[in-house]
């Protein structure tokens, strides 16, 4: 981790003998077994790996891969792809642009792990290993073999580092763990031969990218659509890897590419795929998680526009979506609202975000003359007075306005030019129900946050928010007016959410102060969209949208997990952190801040949106 | 509005030589008992470029932050063309004065060209609304801003690293850069604060030329620097600061000839036996204390 990182330079100065894998055999062999090993183990996913139908998913059947058997064919069909890829074959070569070989390592690492998690569970749950039919054997040898062949690959090994004949014994077996840990990152490291892209015509890149965008619907819809624990947790295991594996050979930077040229087609293009979600759905039950999940992005994209763009800790974020929330609910002619009137949609969507962008004035011109942890304790004070002033205004302790902790209940659905959103509908032989037709309003609505995200970011006032944000001093003196700069930032941060929170009002049916907390363990809470920002990347668009999903997913589907939750969540941002600070979707800046080590690509494209 | 702000400022900028730019009288600046700047006159009229010295913690840099609305001054009063400067630093740079920072003050993680775009801040008026509607007249402006920002990125000669990160540019460029930002704002004073520190012979000599291009464009430029040959290249007129007083004020020959500037550098001269007198003398002590050579204890001493 030292000086000795895996620069390219580094072997070329020192002879560091011939390059080898992790593991002493013959490279050639290696790789043999790697592919040989990716082709039988999609052999395996055909075979019956049980014995009964008790394990869920049904593996037992010959010649028809079920439930985890097809994630683990898919580790299988990577490898020998990414196998093949590497011996050069022709039609192929596409697959690894960045060289195939880590790539190998992280397909086999993903069958691995999905096949021998299964093989364990069905040990586990039906109680040991003699449930297993040779075809589960087969699968744990096969991957076995792969992942051997894979680590087996040569590598550029990072110069040796001598140790200090004088250190104590202590020190120097630190040094050796270090050394190792370095070796072991760099056996995983992508390949610096990059070819150079071949160009493709214009419509071939569109297609590329919608192929990509397909697919990311696919395994959304997949992810989303998994009926039980240890179909999801395979699931996660084999995307995570997949994607590194993809990553590493070099295919996500391709399309990042390609989608940073034709950003528009991206745009459009990822949110029809989203608009198709609910088509793909026989029933409501995943649109119910769609709905939350988009609700809790578009909340956290609006928030990255506070803390991304413009660098202002906010804690207190939720408060706006309640704010939001709550007047949509009072004018919308819910029997418990104090007011009676029923406004219709767009006019209390638009009251929705002004009352909260008016509380966003409120709160933010006292506190946003503090800088830093200041800021965020303060607007974490302001959230919770939201909460309790809601609370207490029930008419006993305080004017009769929102009903207290009871909330305003029985909100009706909204009916927007005689379309119900109550109903189910069928559209084209497709039967949209309820909170399908909220996912698809909803959708709109995260359009427009996106649009104003991408807008106002790429703007005098987005650059002069980055500025503050870079050298709050600097920028002042640059003629920029910090204070009123931080303030538009924190007003349009908070119109987003009561936006967001006006549709949220309705698919909720009931908005009750519980719902607006700094910490609870149901998002959307300040804490975790703060953290779906933090996790996804700071100041991009797909960054929270990507951690918001994954942060409703992962509680909404782990169910056995209950009260470990927020330990496990506290955990996986703890090991984020200390391993990709700059989070899973980073901004070219942020990773740059990040590593200030790795080689930089000195110029700063604009893909990284 | 942007173009037309643009032309009308340039307009503004070369002013008939010799009018005051900036007039800075009995400045006063106290940090509780401390009196960092004591009852300092300053004026820099158009077409100079004037120079500002004195040895490490003579108030240089507090006296700028006075002049550039980072502190108020205690007493006294700036004007800049006759009008008192704002107490506020973004309104000063809104009314002309730019300047950069002792150590770089980069944004450094933005581009090179968005840095400048930054500096053009002041003179732009697209607000929030115009950049979410995107309308013909933010195109223009934008395009405008670019326009003006890559032209003093070509002057300053970093045009072609247009895209690279700011903190990835050598240090040379990095204040290159942070003039060309405070530049950018269409000053009619510029205050460089030790431009060239840490900066090799020819670094400075191509930053005298910066300077002197800057002066040419009709800019009035305050400079402090340590580095004397620099200073007094450049200057037209040097003003001495020495414990928060201003000592001097003149053009180099003045400065350089004053006894009470060399010695606030150098440490007085003995008084009374100033010159060759003493010189001998030293000497004479010298040759004494060379004649016991081999004490063993004068080793320890030149220890």
């Amino acid at each position: 981790m030292t000086t000795h990182t895996n620069t390219p330079q580094a072997p070329a100065k020192e002879p560091t003998g011939p390059a080898t894998g992790l593991i002493g055999i013959p490279p050639h062999i290696g790789r043999a077994l790697a592919t040989g090993g990716g082709v039988l183990t999609i052999v395996s996913a055909f075979l019956a790996w049980t014995w009964t139908d008790a394990f869920p998913g049904d593996l037992t059947v010959y010649g028809y891969p079920g439930g985890l058997q097809v994630l683990v064919l898919i580790g299988g069909a990577l490898t020998a792809l990414f196998g093949l890829a590497s011996y050069g074959i022709k039609g192929l070569r596409w697959l690894a642009p960045a060289g195939a070989d880590s790539a190998i390592k992280f397909a086999a690492l993903a069958a691995f792990a999905t096949a021998w998690y299964t093989v364990i569970a069905i040990a586990v749950d039906l109680g040991g290993l003699a449930n297993l039919e040779p075809g589960g054997w087969v699968a744990a040898l096969a991957t076995l073999v792969a992942l051997l062949g894979a680590l087996a690959l040569p590598y550029e090994r990072p110069a040796p580092d001598p140790i200090d004949p004088d250190d104590t014994g202590w020190e120097q077996f630190r040094h050796k763990v270090r050394h190792t840990g370095t070796v072991v990152k760099a056996a995983f490291a992508s390949g610096t031969t990059k070819a150079p892209a071949r160009t493709l015509p214009a419509y071939a890149e569109i297609l590329v990218i919608v192929a990509a965008l397909a697919l990311g619907l696919t395994v959304f819809t997949y992810g989303i659509g998994t009926e039980y624990d240890e179909l999801f947790i395979g699931f996660l295991i084999t995307a995570g890897f997949g994607f590194a594996a993809t990553a590493k050979a070099g295919l996500v930077d391709r399309v990042a590419t390609l989608t940073g040229k034709h950003r528009n087609v991206t745009m459009i293009g990822a949110f029809a795929a989203a608009a198709a979600f609910p088509f793909t759905q026989s029933d409501d039950q995943y649109a119910t998680i769609g709905v939350y999940i988009l609700i809790f992005a578009t909340v956290a994209l609006g928030l990255n526009i506070v803390v991304g763009l413009a660098g202002l800790l906010d804690l207190g974020y939720v408060a706006f979506l309640g704010v939001g929330a709550y007047t949509a609910a009072m004018v919308s002619g819910s029997p418990s609202s104090p007011f009676d009137i029923h406004l219709p949609f767009w006019a209390a969507a638009l009251l929705g975000a002004a009352v909260a962008m008016v509380f966003g004035v409120i709160i933010g011109a006292p506190t946003l003359r503090l800088r830093g942890d200041y800021l965020a304790i303060v607007t974490l004070g302001f959230g919770e007075i939201f909460r309790i002033a809601v609370l207490n205004a029930d008419g006993t302790s305080g004017p009769d306005i929102t009903n207290g902790s009871n909330g305003i209940s029985s909100i009706p659905n909204l009916n927007i030019f005689g379309f119900d959103f109550g109903q189910e509908h069928t559209v084209a032989g497709f039967t949209i129900a309820r909170f399908a037709n909220y996912f698809l309003l909803m959708l709109l609505i995260t359009l427009v946050v996106v649009i104003v995200f991408r807008r106002s970011g790429d703007s005098r006032i987005g650059r002069a928010w980055v500025a503050i944000r870079e050298d709050e001093t600097a920028a002042l003196a640059m003629g920029i007016n910090g204070f009123r700069v931080k303030l538009i930032a924190f007003a349009l941060g908070a119109a987003l959410a009561g936006l967001a929170g006006s549709v949220q009002a309705h698919v909720t049916y009931t908005v009750t102060p519980e719902q607006y907390q700094f910490a609870h363990v149901v998002p959307p809470n300040s804490a975790f969209l703060l953290a779906a920002v933090v996790l996804g990347g700071m100041g991009t668009i797909s960054g929270p949208l990507v951690g918001a999903a994954l942060l409703y997913l992962i509680p909404a589907k782990l169910q056995f997990l209950g009260d470990y939750q927020l330990l496990a969540f506290g955990l996986a941002l703890v090991l984020l952190m200390r391993f990709r600070p700059e989070g899973l979707i980073p901004n070219r800046r942020r990773q740059l801040e990040f590593h200030e080590e790795a080689e930089a690509p000195t110029v700063l494209s604009k893909a990284g949106a | 509005m942007t173009t037309n702000t643009t032309t009308k400022d340039t307009a503004t900028g070369p002013t008939a030589p010799g009018e005051t730019v900036l007039d800075a009288r009995g400045v006063t600046m106290r940090f509780g008992g401390l009196t960092a700047v004591r009852n300092v006159d300053l004026t820099v009229n158009s077409g100079e470029i004037v120079g500002l010295i004195g040895p490490n913690g003579a108030g240089k840099t507090t006296f700028f932050n006075c002049l550039t609305g980072l502190y108020i001054p205690t007493e006294g009063e700036v004007r800049y063309k006759g009008t008192v400067l704002p107490s506020q630093s973004f309104k000063v740079t809104a009314a002309g004065i730019a300047r950069t920072f002792q150590n770089i003050r980069l944004f450094n993680n933005m581009t090179v060209l968005e840095n400048v775009l930054v500096g053009r801040h002041t003179r732009t008026k697209e607000g929030l609304w115009s950049a979410l509607l995107r309308g013909p007249g933010f195109k223009k402006a934008e395009k405008a801003s670019e326009e003006r920002a890559m032209e003093l990125l070509e002057f300053i000669g970093l045009a072609h690293k247009r895209d690279h990160l700011a903190r990835n540019l050598p240090y040379g460029e990095q204040r290159k850069l942070e003039i060309a930002r405070a530049l950018a704002s269409e000053p009619g004073l510029l205050l460089l604060d030790e431009p060239t520190a840490g900066m090799n012979p020819q670094e400075t000599r191509a930053t005298e030329e910066l300077v002197f291009a800057i002066r040419d464009m009709g800019i009035a430029v305050l400079v402090i620097e340590h580095d004397m040959r620099f200073i007094f290249n450049l200057c037209d007129r040097v003003a001495v600061l020495v414990q928060g007083e201003k000592l001097v004020e003149g053009d180099s020959t003045t400065v350089q000839g004053d006894e009470r500037v060399v010695a606030a550098y150098l440490g007085e001269p003995y008084e009374d036996a100033p010159g060759q007198e003493e010189v001998a003398e030293v000497e004479a002590a010298e040759a004494h204390a060379d004649a016991p050579t081999d004490g063993a204890p004068r080793k320890e001493t030149d220890r």
